[in-house]
Protein backbone atom coordinates (compact mmCIF):
# COMPACT_ATOMS: atom_id res chain seq x y z
CA UNK A 1 0.00 0.00 0.00
CA UNK A 2 1.76 3.21 -0.72
CA UNK A 3 1.56 6.54 1.15
CA UNK A 4 -1.41 8.15 -1.20
CA UNK A 5 -3.35 5.08 -0.51
CA UNK A 6 -2.79 5.14 3.24
CA UNK A 7 -3.59 9.00 3.08
CA UNK A 8 -7.15 7.95 1.38
CA UNK A 9 -8.19 5.18 3.58
CA UNK A 10 -8.43 7.17 6.56
CA UNK A 11 -10.61 9.96 4.85
CA UNK A 12 -12.33 10.95 8.31
CA UNK A 13 -9.83 13.62 8.84
CA UNK A 14 -9.29 14.81 5.49
CA UNK A 15 -12.53 15.08 4.31
CA UNK A 16 -14.54 17.18 7.13
CA UNK A 17 -12.98 20.73 6.29
CA UNK A 18 -12.33 21.90 9.48
CA UNK A 19 -15.14 24.82 10.21
CA UNK A 20 -13.63 28.45 9.53
CA UNK A 21 -13.37 29.75 12.61
CA UNK A 22 -12.45 26.79 14.73
CA UNK A 23 -9.27 25.79 12.28
CA UNK A 24 -6.40 24.37 13.98
CA UNK A 25 -3.80 26.70 13.72
CA UNK A 26 -1.58 24.32 11.96
CA UNK A 27 -3.60 23.01 9.89
CA UNK A 28 -4.14 27.11 8.60
CA UNK A 29 -0.81 27.27 8.34
CA UNK A 30 -0.50 24.30 5.98
CA UNK A 31 -3.42 25.34 3.82
CA UNK A 32 -1.60 28.82 3.42
CA UNK A 33 2.11 26.88 3.08
CA UNK A 34 0.96 25.15 0.21
CA UNK A 35 1.31 27.24 -2.73
CA UNK A 36 4.94 28.02 -1.28
CA UNK A 37 5.67 24.66 -0.82
CA UNK A 38 4.93 24.01 -4.91
CA UNK A 39 6.82 27.08 -6.12
CA UNK A 40 9.52 26.91 -3.84
CA UNK A 41 11.86 24.71 -6.47
CA UNK A 42 11.31 27.66 -9.04
CA UNK A 43 11.87 30.76 -6.53
CA UNK A 44 15.04 29.34 -5.05
CA UNK A 45 16.14 28.57 -8.58
CA UNK A 46 15.51 31.71 -10.11
CA UNK A 47 16.75 33.32 -7.12
CA UNK A 48 19.98 31.82 -7.34
CA UNK A 49 20.84 32.01 -10.93
CA UNK A 50 18.78 35.33 -11.79
CA UNK A 51 18.44 37.42 -9.23
CA UNK A 52 21.50 36.70 -7.46
CA UNK A 53 23.62 37.70 -10.36
CA UNK A 54 21.57 40.62 -11.06
CA UNK A 55 22.17 42.12 -7.52
CA UNK A 56 26.09 41.09 -7.81
CA UNK A 57 26.27 42.66 -11.12
CA UNK A 58 24.80 46.25 -10.07
CA UNK A 59 27.21 45.54 -6.73
CA UNK A 60 30.21 44.87 -8.94
CA UNK A 61 29.38 48.16 -11.10
CA UNK A 62 30.45 50.24 -8.25
CA UNK A 63 33.37 47.95 -7.16
CA UNK A 64 36.95 47.48 -8.89
CA UNK A 65 36.88 42.96 -8.34
CA UNK A 66 40.09 41.75 -7.83
CA UNK A 67 39.72 38.00 -6.97
CA UNK A 68 41.52 37.17 -3.73
CA UNK A 69 42.04 40.65 -2.22
CA UNK A 70 39.23 41.89 -1.98
CA UNK A 71 36.52 44.46 -4.14
CA UNK A 72 37.50 48.42 -3.37
CA UNK A 73 34.22 50.67 -4.09
CA UNK A 74 34.67 53.05 -6.26
CA UNK A 75 31.95 54.96 -7.10
CA UNK A 76 31.06 55.56 -10.63
CA UNK A 77 34.22 55.06 -12.47
CA UNK A 78 33.21 52.27 -14.24
CA UNK A 79 30.30 53.64 -15.50
CA UNK A 80 32.26 56.54 -16.64
CA UNK A 81 34.94 54.59 -17.71
CA UNK A 82 32.41 52.42 -20.14
CA UNK A 83 30.37 54.85 -20.89
CA UNK A 84 33.11 57.45 -22.22
CA UNK A 85 35.03 54.70 -24.13
CA UNK A 86 34.38 54.81 -27.63
CA UNK A 87 34.09 50.64 -27.61
CA UNK A 88 30.58 51.03 -25.96
CA UNK A 89 29.70 53.83 -28.28
CA UNK A 90 30.34 51.71 -31.17
CA UNK A 91 28.43 49.00 -29.46
CA UNK A 92 26.16 50.27 -28.61
CA UNK A 93 25.59 51.76 -32.17
CA UNK A 94 26.05 48.18 -33.91
CA UNK A 95 23.27 46.50 -31.31
CA UNK A 96 20.76 49.50 -32.13
CA UNK A 97 21.40 49.00 -36.37
CA UNK A 98 21.30 45.19 -36.18
CA UNK A 99 18.37 44.75 -33.87
CA UNK A 100 16.24 47.71 -35.80
CA UNK A 101 16.82 45.95 -39.13
CA UNK A 102 17.06 42.23 -38.16
CA UNK A 103 13.12 43.18 -36.56
CA UNK A 104 12.16 45.14 -39.68
CA UNK A 105 13.29 42.90 -42.08
CA UNK A 106 12.10 39.82 -39.99
CA UNK A 107 8.56 41.98 -39.97
CA UNK A 108 8.29 42.53 -43.35
CA UNK A 109 9.34 39.16 -44.72
CA UNK A 110 7.36 37.22 -42.33
CA UNK A 111 4.22 39.00 -43.26
CA UNK A 112 4.87 38.03 -46.73
CA UNK A 113 5.92 34.32 -45.96
CA UNK A 114 2.63 34.69 -44.36
CA UNK A 115 0.32 36.32 -46.78
CA UNK A 116 1.56 34.30 -49.33
CA UNK A 117 1.58 30.66 -47.39
CA UNK A 118 -1.69 31.30 -45.85
CA UNK A 119 -3.96 28.36 -47.13
CA UNK A 120 -5.08 24.69 -46.32
CA UNK A 121 -3.37 22.74 -49.35
CA UNK A 122 -0.96 19.92 -48.13
CA UNK A 123 1.62 21.56 -50.25
CA UNK A 124 1.38 24.70 -48.22
CA UNK A 125 1.54 22.89 -44.65
CA UNK A 126 5.06 21.21 -46.26
CA UNK A 127 6.67 23.96 -47.43
CA UNK A 128 5.56 26.07 -44.12
CA UNK A 129 7.14 23.09 -42.03
CA UNK A 130 10.83 23.70 -44.20
CA UNK A 131 11.05 27.28 -44.02
CA UNK A 132 10.00 26.98 -40.44
CA UNK A 133 13.18 24.97 -39.73
CA UNK A 134 15.75 27.27 -39.43
CA UNK A 135 13.81 28.18 -35.96
CA UNK A 136 14.41 25.18 -34.72
CA UNK A 137 17.73 24.92 -35.34
CA UNK A 138 20.52 25.79 -32.71
CA UNK A 139 21.73 29.68 -33.50
CA UNK A 140 25.40 28.08 -33.15
CA UNK A 141 24.13 25.36 -35.99
CA UNK A 142 22.72 28.41 -38.01
CA UNK A 143 25.66 30.71 -37.39
CA UNK A 144 28.56 27.77 -38.65
CA UNK A 145 26.28 27.24 -41.77
CA UNK A 146 26.37 30.45 -42.75
CA UNK A 147 30.06 30.82 -42.14
CA UNK A 148 30.32 28.03 -44.64
CA UNK A 149 27.59 30.16 -47.17
CA UNK A 150 29.24 32.94 -46.60
CA UNK A 151 32.74 31.91 -47.90
CA UNK A 152 34.34 35.62 -49.38
CA UNK A 153 35.96 34.01 -52.55
CA UNK A 154 34.27 33.08 -55.95
CA UNK A 155 33.64 29.59 -55.02
CA UNK A 156 31.15 30.34 -51.91
CA UNK A 157 28.05 29.08 -51.73
CA UNK A 158 26.49 32.04 -51.80
CA UNK A 159 28.90 33.97 -53.90
CA UNK A 160 28.05 31.52 -57.04
CA UNK A 161 24.28 32.15 -56.12
CA UNK A 162 24.98 35.91 -56.68
CA UNK A 163 26.97 34.97 -59.78
CA UNK A 164 24.73 33.29 -61.92
CA UNK A 165 22.74 36.73 -60.93
CA UNK A 166 25.76 38.92 -62.41
CA UNK A 167 27.03 40.01 -58.62
CA UNK A 168 29.71 39.65 -56.61
CA UNK A 169 31.98 38.22 -55.49
CA UNK A 170 31.17 39.81 -52.06
CA UNK A 171 33.35 39.68 -49.05
CA UNK A 172 30.87 39.51 -46.79
CA UNK A 173 31.48 38.59 -43.10
CA UNK A 174 35.60 39.93 -44.03
CA UNK A 175 34.80 43.39 -44.59
CA UNK A 176 33.81 46.06 -42.12
CA UNK A 177 31.49 47.17 -45.40
CA UNK A 178 29.08 44.05 -45.22
CA UNK A 179 29.77 42.40 -42.33
CA UNK A 180 26.66 43.52 -39.75
CA UNK A 181 24.97 43.45 -42.77
CA UNK A 182 25.50 39.72 -43.33
CA UNK A 183 24.60 39.08 -39.51
CA UNK A 184 21.58 40.86 -40.11
CA UNK A 185 20.76 38.98 -42.77
CA UNK A 186 21.52 35.54 -41.07
CA UNK A 187 18.76 37.20 -38.32
CA UNK A 188 16.41 37.75 -40.86
CA UNK A 189 16.94 34.34 -42.35
CA UNK A 190 15.79 32.93 -38.94
CA UNK A 191 13.46 35.51 -37.44
CA UNK A 192 11.16 36.09 -40.89
CA UNK A 193 9.66 32.48 -40.13
CA UNK A 194 8.71 32.67 -36.80
CA UNK A 195 7.34 36.10 -37.71
CA UNK A 196 5.15 34.04 -40.43
CA UNK A 197 3.71 31.69 -37.99
CA UNK A 198 2.44 34.44 -35.54
CA UNK A 199 1.24 36.64 -38.73
CA UNK A 200 -0.48 33.25 -39.56
CA UNK A 201 -2.12 32.97 -36.65
CA UNK A 202 -3.26 36.02 -36.64
CA UNK A 203 -4.20 35.62 -40.28
CA UNK A 204 -7.29 33.10 -38.74
CA UNK A 205 -8.14 35.35 -36.84
CA UNK A 206 -9.65 37.97 -39.25
CA UNK A 207 -13.06 38.12 -39.68
CA UNK A 208 -14.02 36.04 -43.05
CA UNK A 209 -17.26 38.22 -42.85
CA UNK A 210 -15.06 41.49 -43.70
CA UNK A 211 -14.18 39.91 -46.40
CA UNK A 212 -16.75 38.76 -47.90
CA UNK A 213 -18.47 42.11 -47.60
CA UNK A 214 -15.44 43.96 -49.34
CA UNK A 215 -15.73 41.55 -51.82
CA UNK A 216 -19.67 42.30 -52.66
CA UNK A 217 -18.59 46.01 -52.28
CA UNK A 218 -16.01 45.07 -55.07
CA UNK A 219 -12.91 46.17 -53.75
CA UNK A 220 -9.71 44.80 -54.95
CA UNK A 221 -7.29 42.15 -53.25
CA UNK A 222 -5.02 44.54 -52.66
CA UNK A 223 -7.66 47.23 -51.32
CA UNK A 224 -8.97 44.29 -49.27
CA UNK A 225 -5.38 43.69 -47.93
CA UNK A 226 -4.86 47.20 -47.10
CA UNK A 227 -8.31 47.88 -45.13
CA UNK A 228 -8.98 44.94 -43.74
CA UNK A 229 -6.15 42.18 -43.25
CA UNK A 230 -3.49 44.28 -42.19
CA UNK A 231 -5.43 46.38 -39.41
CA UNK A 232 -6.92 43.10 -38.39
CA UNK A 233 -2.93 42.18 -37.94
CA UNK A 234 -2.33 45.58 -35.56
CA UNK A 235 -2.08 43.49 -32.30
CA UNK A 236 0.50 41.40 -34.00
CA UNK A 237 2.15 43.71 -35.16
CA UNK A 238 2.55 45.55 -31.71
CA UNK A 239 3.77 42.22 -30.19
CA UNK A 240 6.36 41.37 -32.36
CA UNK A 241 7.88 44.64 -32.42
CA UNK A 242 8.45 44.57 -28.93
CA UNK A 243 9.14 41.18 -28.72
CA UNK A 244 11.93 41.23 -31.27
CA UNK A 245 13.46 44.68 -30.19
CA UNK A 246 14.09 43.09 -26.84
CA UNK A 247 15.73 39.97 -28.73
CA UNK A 248 17.61 42.01 -30.73
CA UNK A 249 19.42 43.84 -28.08
CA UNK A 250 20.66 41.01 -26.02
CA UNK A 251 22.24 39.70 -29.47
CA UNK A 252 25.21 37.34 -28.70
CA UNK A 253 25.89 33.79 -30.20
CA UNK A 254 25.39 34.81 -33.94
CA UNK A 255 28.01 37.62 -33.51
CA UNK A 256 29.84 35.39 -31.36
CA UNK A 257 30.24 32.74 -34.11
CA UNK A 258 30.18 34.70 -37.39
CA UNK A 259 32.62 37.51 -36.52
CA UNK A 260 33.07 38.11 -32.51
CA UNK A 261 33.05 41.53 -33.29
CA UNK A 262 35.23 41.83 -36.10
CA UNK A 263 36.79 42.68 -38.73
CA UNK A 264 38.14 46.25 -36.80
CA UNK A 265 35.34 46.03 -34.65
CA UNK A 266 32.57 46.69 -37.17
CA UNK A 267 30.20 44.17 -35.63
CA UNK A 268 30.82 44.68 -31.78
CA UNK A 269 27.89 44.44 -29.95
CA UNK A 270 26.85 45.23 -26.74
CA UNK A 271 26.94 41.66 -24.99
CA UNK A 272 30.25 40.57 -26.97
CA UNK A 273 31.77 43.50 -25.66
CA UNK A 274 31.01 42.74 -21.95
CA UNK A 275 31.64 39.50 -22.62
CA UNK A 276 35.28 40.45 -24.07
CA UNK A 277 35.65 42.73 -21.11
CA UNK A 278 34.60 40.76 -18.27
CA UNK A 279 35.86 36.94 -19.37
CA UNK A 280 38.76 37.62 -21.48
CA UNK A 281 39.90 40.89 -20.12
CA UNK A 282 38.88 40.29 -16.60
CA UNK A 283 37.60 43.90 -16.22
CA UNK A 284 34.49 42.47 -14.39
CA UNK A 285 33.40 45.88 -13.06
CA UNK A 286 33.38 47.72 -16.23
CA UNK A 287 31.39 44.65 -17.85
CA UNK A 288 29.11 44.59 -14.64
CA UNK A 289 28.70 48.54 -15.61
CA UNK A 290 27.43 47.44 -19.09
CA UNK A 291 25.51 44.34 -18.20
CA UNK A 292 23.69 47.08 -15.79
CA UNK A 293 23.35 49.67 -18.43
CA UNK A 294 21.95 47.31 -20.80
CA UNK A 295 19.22 45.55 -18.31
CA UNK A 296 17.50 49.00 -17.42
CA UNK A 297 16.79 49.24 -21.18
CA UNK A 298 15.84 46.42 -21.34
CA UNK A 299 13.68 46.90 -18.32
CA UNK A 300 12.01 49.98 -19.91
CA UNK A 301 11.43 48.38 -23.12
CA UNK A 302 9.45 45.73 -20.72
CA UNK A 303 7.60 47.86 -19.42
CA UNK A 304 6.35 50.14 -22.18
CA UNK A 305 5.57 47.08 -24.08
CA UNK A 306 3.17 45.78 -21.22
CA UNK A 307 1.37 49.22 -20.85
CA UNK A 308 0.98 49.14 -24.26
CA UNK A 309 -0.20 45.90 -24.62
CA UNK A 310 -2.97 46.17 -21.94
CA UNK A 311 -4.14 49.58 -24.23
CA UNK A 312 -4.17 47.69 -27.11
CA UNK A 313 -6.48 44.79 -25.28
CA UNK B 1 -15.63 30.53 -49.24
CA UNK B 2 -15.40 29.99 -45.36
CA UNK B 3 -11.35 29.02 -46.27
CA UNK B 4 -11.02 32.25 -48.16
CA UNK B 5 -7.27 33.46 -47.54
CA UNK B 6 -6.45 37.23 -47.84
CA UNK B 7 -3.95 37.35 -50.64
CA UNK B 8 -6.26 34.16 -52.54
CA UNK B 9 -3.28 32.90 -53.78
CA UNK B 10 -4.16 29.24 -52.61
CA UNK B 11 -7.56 29.19 -54.33
CA UNK B 12 -6.19 30.77 -57.35
CA UNK B 13 -7.25 27.76 -60.66
CA UNK B 14 -5.64 27.36 -63.57
CA UNK B 15 -2.34 26.34 -64.90
CA UNK B 16 -0.76 29.47 -64.83
CA UNK B 17 -1.86 29.87 -61.03
CA UNK B 18 -0.40 26.36 -60.25
CA UNK B 19 2.80 27.09 -62.28
CA UNK B 20 3.31 30.06 -60.26
CA UNK B 21 2.81 28.29 -56.89
CA UNK B 22 5.39 25.80 -57.30
CA UNK B 23 8.07 27.99 -58.58
CA UNK B 24 7.40 30.41 -55.63
CA UNK B 25 7.31 27.61 -53.09
CA UNK B 26 10.07 25.74 -54.54
CA UNK B 27 11.79 29.11 -54.28
CA UNK B 28 11.11 29.32 -50.64
CA UNK B 29 12.00 26.00 -50.24
CA UNK B 30 15.48 26.57 -51.53
CA UNK B 31 16.34 29.79 -49.39
CA UNK B 32 15.19 28.83 -46.39
CA UNK B 33 15.87 24.59 -45.76
CA UNK B 34 18.35 24.60 -48.60
CA UNK B 35 21.29 25.83 -46.48
CA UNK B 36 20.16 23.23 -44.39
CA UNK B 37 20.02 20.34 -46.81
CA UNK B 38 23.11 21.59 -47.93
CA UNK B 39 24.63 20.92 -44.94
CA UNK B 40 23.07 17.67 -44.57
CA UNK B 41 24.83 16.80 -47.96
CA UNK B 42 27.87 17.42 -47.17
CA UNK B 43 28.19 15.83 -44.00
CA UNK B 44 28.18 12.71 -46.48
CA UNK B 45 30.25 13.63 -49.15
CA UNK B 46 33.94 15.38 -49.60
CA UNK B 47 33.59 18.62 -49.02
CA UNK B 48 37.14 19.84 -48.12
CA UNK B 49 36.67 23.46 -48.42
CA UNK B 50 33.62 25.75 -48.40
CA UNK B 51 33.56 26.00 -52.04
CA UNK B 52 32.70 22.55 -52.33
CA UNK B 53 29.60 23.42 -50.28
CA UNK B 54 26.79 21.85 -52.12
CA UNK B 55 22.98 20.36 -52.63
CA UNK B 56 24.74 18.35 -55.85
CA UNK B 57 27.52 16.07 -54.70
CA UNK B 58 29.78 13.74 -57.11
CA UNK B 59 30.01 10.86 -54.63
CA UNK B 60 28.92 10.11 -51.15
CA UNK B 61 31.16 9.25 -48.68
CA UNK B 62 31.56 8.52 -44.88
CA UNK B 63 34.98 10.22 -44.61
CA UNK B 64 33.84 12.80 -42.67
CA UNK B 65 31.75 10.74 -40.22
CA UNK B 66 34.75 8.58 -39.61
CA UNK B 67 37.04 11.87 -38.93
CA UNK B 68 33.92 13.09 -36.96
CA UNK B 69 33.94 10.49 -34.23
CA UNK B 70 37.81 10.06 -34.06
CA UNK B 71 37.19 14.26 -32.96
CA UNK B 72 35.13 13.16 -29.80
CA UNK B 73 31.88 14.65 -31.88
CA UNK B 74 29.90 11.45 -30.38
CA UNK B 75 31.04 12.59 -26.92
CA UNK B 76 29.67 16.29 -27.17
CA UNK B 77 26.47 14.35 -28.47
CA UNK B 78 26.24 12.12 -25.77
CA UNK B 79 26.79 15.68 -23.61
CA UNK B 80 24.03 17.53 -25.16
CA UNK B 81 21.62 14.46 -24.50
CA UNK B 82 22.42 13.92 -20.81
CA UNK B 83 22.29 18.53 -20.44
CA UNK B 84 18.75 18.30 -22.54
CA UNK B 85 17.49 14.84 -20.43
CA UNK B 86 18.52 16.13 -17.24
CA UNK B 87 17.33 19.75 -18.07
CA UNK B 88 14.36 19.09 -19.38
CA UNK B 89 13.10 16.84 -17.06
CA UNK B 90 13.59 19.03 -14.29
CA UNK B 91 12.14 22.06 -16.14
CA UNK B 92 9.08 20.09 -16.57
CA UNK B 93 8.91 19.22 -12.90
CA UNK B 94 9.38 22.74 -12.07
CA UNK B 95 7.01 24.59 -14.48
CA UNK B 96 4.30 22.28 -13.18
CA UNK B 97 4.69 22.34 -9.70
CA UNK B 98 4.64 26.16 -10.03
CA UNK B 99 2.04 26.11 -12.20
CA UNK B 100 -0.60 24.48 -10.23
CA UNK B 101 0.42 27.05 -7.14
CA UNK B 102 -0.09 29.82 -9.42
CA UNK B 103 -3.20 28.70 -11.37
CA UNK B 104 -5.39 26.28 -9.02
CA UNK B 105 -4.46 28.58 -5.45
CA UNK B 106 -5.46 31.91 -4.40
CA UNK B 107 -2.79 33.04 -1.65
CA UNK B 108 -1.67 36.66 -0.92
CA UNK B 109 1.96 37.40 -3.14
CA UNK B 110 0.89 35.75 -6.14
CA UNK B 111 0.41 38.63 -8.15
CA UNK B 112 3.94 39.34 -6.60
CA UNK B 113 5.69 35.94 -7.95
CA UNK B 114 4.17 36.56 -11.50
CA UNK B 115 6.17 40.16 -11.83
CA UNK B 116 8.99 38.42 -10.89
CA UNK B 117 8.62 34.78 -13.44
CA UNK B 118 8.42 38.29 -15.83
CA UNK B 119 11.29 39.98 -14.48
CA UNK B 120 13.60 36.58 -15.03
CA UNK B 121 12.70 36.49 -18.41
CA UNK B 122 14.29 39.99 -19.09
CA UNK B 123 17.46 38.11 -17.06
CA UNK B 124 18.76 35.45 -20.54
CA UNK B 125 22.41 34.37 -19.33
CA UNK B 126 23.78 36.24 -22.31
CA UNK B 127 22.45 39.18 -20.27
CA UNK B 128 23.77 37.55 -16.94
CA UNK B 129 26.90 36.08 -18.65
CA UNK B 130 29.56 38.25 -16.13
CA UNK B 131 27.89 37.98 -12.85
CA UNK B 132 26.98 34.55 -13.72
CA UNK B 133 30.06 33.55 -14.35
CA UNK B 134 30.98 34.41 -11.25
CA UNK B 135 28.25 33.07 -9.01
CA UNK B 136 28.95 29.67 -11.16
CA UNK B 137 32.31 29.27 -9.60
CA UNK B 138 31.40 29.63 -6.21
CA UNK B 139 28.03 29.53 -5.33
CA UNK B 140 26.35 31.75 -2.51
CA UNK B 141 26.01 29.95 0.78
CA UNK B 142 26.21 26.37 -0.88
CA UNK B 143 29.80 27.26 -1.83
CA UNK B 144 30.06 24.62 -4.29
CA UNK B 145 31.52 25.30 -7.81
CA UNK B 146 29.20 24.54 -11.44
CA UNK B 147 32.13 25.12 -12.94
CA UNK B 148 33.86 22.57 -15.13
CA UNK B 149 30.68 20.01 -15.07
CA UNK B 150 27.60 19.33 -16.81
CA UNK B 151 25.74 19.99 -13.42
CA UNK B 152 26.35 23.49 -14.24
CA UNK B 153 24.19 23.59 -17.53
CA UNK B 154 21.35 21.65 -15.99
CA UNK B 155 20.24 23.33 -12.95
CA UNK B 156 20.40 27.03 -14.45
CA UNK B 157 17.58 26.35 -16.99
CA UNK B 158 15.34 23.98 -14.50
CA UNK B 159 13.30 27.12 -14.15
CA UNK B 160 12.05 28.59 -17.11
CA UNK B 161 9.58 31.19 -16.75
CA UNK B 162 7.87 30.82 -20.61
CA UNK B 163 7.42 27.03 -19.29
CA UNK B 164 5.41 28.39 -15.43
CA UNK B 165 3.45 30.68 -18.06
CA UNK B 166 2.30 28.58 -20.63
CA UNK B 167 1.26 26.24 -17.54
CA UNK B 168 -0.51 28.40 -15.26
CA UNK B 169 -2.89 29.49 -18.18
CA UNK B 170 -3.35 26.12 -19.21
CA UNK B 171 -4.23 24.63 -15.28
CA UNK B 172 -6.63 27.72 -15.16
CA UNK B 173 -8.82 26.19 -18.07
CA UNK B 174 -9.20 23.13 -15.55
CA UNK B 175 -12.89 23.04 -13.85
CA UNK B 176 -12.59 23.17 -10.51
CA UNK B 177 -15.74 21.05 -9.44
CA UNK B 178 -13.09 17.79 -10.57
CA UNK B 179 -11.05 18.90 -7.93
CA UNK B 180 -13.21 19.63 -5.32
CA UNK B 181 -14.72 16.34 -6.04
CA UNK B 182 -11.43 14.10 -5.40
CA UNK B 183 -11.05 16.09 -2.34
CA UNK B 184 -14.81 15.22 -0.94
CA UNK B 185 -12.95 11.28 -2.09
CA UNK B 186 -10.65 12.38 0.40
CA UNK B 187 -7.35 12.94 -1.99
CA UNK B 188 -4.99 14.97 -0.34
CA UNK B 189 -2.61 17.98 -1.87
CA UNK B 190 -0.35 16.35 -3.49
CA UNK B 191 -2.97 13.28 -4.84
CA UNK B 192 -5.31 16.19 -6.65
CA UNK B 193 -2.38 17.70 -8.27
CA UNK B 194 -0.31 14.32 -9.59
CA UNK B 195 -3.87 12.34 -10.29
CA UNK B 196 -6.36 14.74 -11.06
CA UNK B 197 -5.22 18.43 -12.54
CA UNK B 198 -1.67 17.07 -14.04
CA UNK B 199 -3.31 14.18 -16.16
CA UNK B 200 -5.67 16.96 -17.64
CA UNK B 201 -2.54 19.07 -18.64
CA UNK B 202 -1.11 16.49 -21.47
CA UNK B 203 -1.30 18.89 -24.37
CA UNK B 204 0.12 21.75 -22.40
CA UNK B 205 2.90 19.16 -21.33
CA UNK B 206 3.68 18.76 -25.20
CA UNK B 207 3.93 22.45 -25.48
CA UNK B 208 6.24 22.99 -22.65
CA UNK B 209 8.32 20.09 -23.50
CA UNK B 210 9.24 20.49 -26.72
CA UNK B 211 9.66 24.28 -26.46
CA UNK B 212 12.19 23.62 -23.27
CA UNK B 213 14.04 20.67 -25.82
CA UNK B 214 14.76 23.50 -28.59
CA UNK B 215 15.70 26.20 -25.68
CA UNK B 216 18.25 23.98 -23.81
CA UNK B 217 19.37 22.73 -27.27
CA UNK B 218 19.86 26.03 -28.03
CA UNK B 219 21.93 27.04 -25.30
CA UNK B 220 25.21 28.96 -26.21
CA UNK B 221 26.39 30.67 -23.16
CA UNK B 222 25.71 28.50 -20.29
CA UNK B 223 27.98 26.09 -21.63
CA UNK B 224 30.54 28.22 -22.75
CA UNK B 225 30.56 29.65 -19.20
CA UNK B 226 30.65 26.13 -17.46
CA UNK B 227 32.91 24.62 -19.88
CA UNK B 228 36.34 25.04 -19.05
CA UNK B 229 37.38 21.33 -20.85
CA UNK B 230 36.40 20.21 -24.16
CA UNK B 231 35.33 16.75 -22.27
CA UNK B 232 32.32 18.97 -21.28
CA UNK B 233 31.47 20.31 -24.20
CA UNK B 234 27.84 20.48 -25.71
CA UNK B 235 28.08 19.77 -29.35
CA UNK B 236 26.71 23.19 -30.28
CA UNK B 237 29.57 24.58 -27.84
CA UNK B 238 32.29 22.06 -29.92
CA UNK B 239 31.14 23.03 -33.36
CA UNK B 240 33.77 26.11 -32.91
CA UNK B 241 36.91 23.89 -32.69
CA UNK B 242 35.52 21.63 -35.28
CA UNK B 243 35.88 24.44 -37.78
CA UNK B 244 38.87 22.61 -39.70
CA UNK B 245 40.33 19.28 -39.71
CA UNK B 246 43.96 18.40 -41.59
CA UNK B 247 42.41 14.96 -43.63
CA UNK B 248 38.65 16.36 -44.01
CA UNK B 249 39.01 19.70 -43.87
CA UNK B 250 35.30 21.46 -42.90
CA UNK B 251 33.78 18.05 -43.59
CA UNK B 252 33.92 17.26 -39.88
CA UNK B 253 32.35 20.70 -38.84
CA UNK B 254 29.82 19.97 -41.35
CA UNK B 255 29.36 16.17 -39.48
CA UNK B 256 28.71 17.75 -36.40
CA UNK B 257 26.56 20.66 -37.46
CA UNK B 258 24.05 18.16 -38.90
CA UNK B 259 24.56 16.55 -35.96
CA UNK B 260 23.52 19.09 -33.59
CA UNK B 261 20.41 20.05 -36.01
CA UNK B 262 19.05 16.73 -36.62
CA UNK B 263 17.42 16.18 -32.94
CA UNK B 264 15.54 19.62 -32.45
CA UNK B 265 14.55 19.18 -36.38
CA UNK B 266 13.39 15.82 -35.18
CA UNK B 267 11.52 16.75 -32.21
CA UNK B 268 9.94 20.27 -34.61
CA UNK B 269 8.31 17.71 -37.01
CA UNK B 270 7.40 14.90 -34.51
CA UNK B 271 5.64 17.69 -31.99
CA UNK B 272 4.66 20.13 -34.54
CA UNK B 273 1.22 21.44 -33.76
CA UNK B 274 2.37 21.94 -30.21
CA UNK B 275 4.78 23.85 -31.08
CA UNK B 276 2.94 26.12 -32.80
CA UNK B 277 0.22 26.19 -30.30
CA UNK B 278 2.61 27.53 -27.89
CA UNK B 279 4.57 29.68 -30.42
CA UNK B 280 0.86 31.74 -30.57
CA UNK B 281 0.40 31.25 -26.90
CA UNK B 282 4.11 32.37 -26.03
CA UNK B 283 3.82 35.80 -28.31
CA UNK B 284 0.51 36.66 -26.76
CA UNK B 285 1.70 36.12 -23.39
CA UNK B 286 4.74 38.09 -24.15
Amino acid sequence: MTATEARASSPKTRVRRPARPAAPVWSRLRRGATPWLFLAPALLLFLYFKFIPMAQAVRMSFEEVRPFLGNTYVGGENYAEIAGSSDFGAAVWHTVVLAVATTAGSIVLGLALALLLEGQTRALWFVRSAIFLPVVTAMAVVAEVWRVMYYPAEGGALNSVLGVLGLGPSEFLNSPDSSLASIAFVGIWRGAPYDMMIFLAGLAGVDRVLYEASAVDGASRWRRIWHVTLPGLRPVFAILLTLAAIRGLRVFTEVFLLTNGGPDGSTEVLLTLTYKLGLERNELGVAAAGTVLLFLVLLVLTVVSRLRRREVR
Amino acid sequence: MRNETALGLAEARGPWARVLRFVLYAALFMVFAGPLLALMVGAFTPTVDPTQFTLWPDRLSLDNLERAVDRNVLDYLLNSFLVVGGGLALQVLVSVFAGYALARKRFRGSAVVLVLILATMMLPEEVLAVPLSVLLADLPLLHVSLVGSLVGMIVPVAAWGFSILVMTEFMKEIPKELEESARLDGAGEFRVFWQVVLPLCRPALGVIGIFGFTMIWDQYMLPLLVATDPAQYTLPLALRSLRSDDQVGIGVLLVGAFLAMLPSVLAFLALQRSFIRGLTSGAVKG
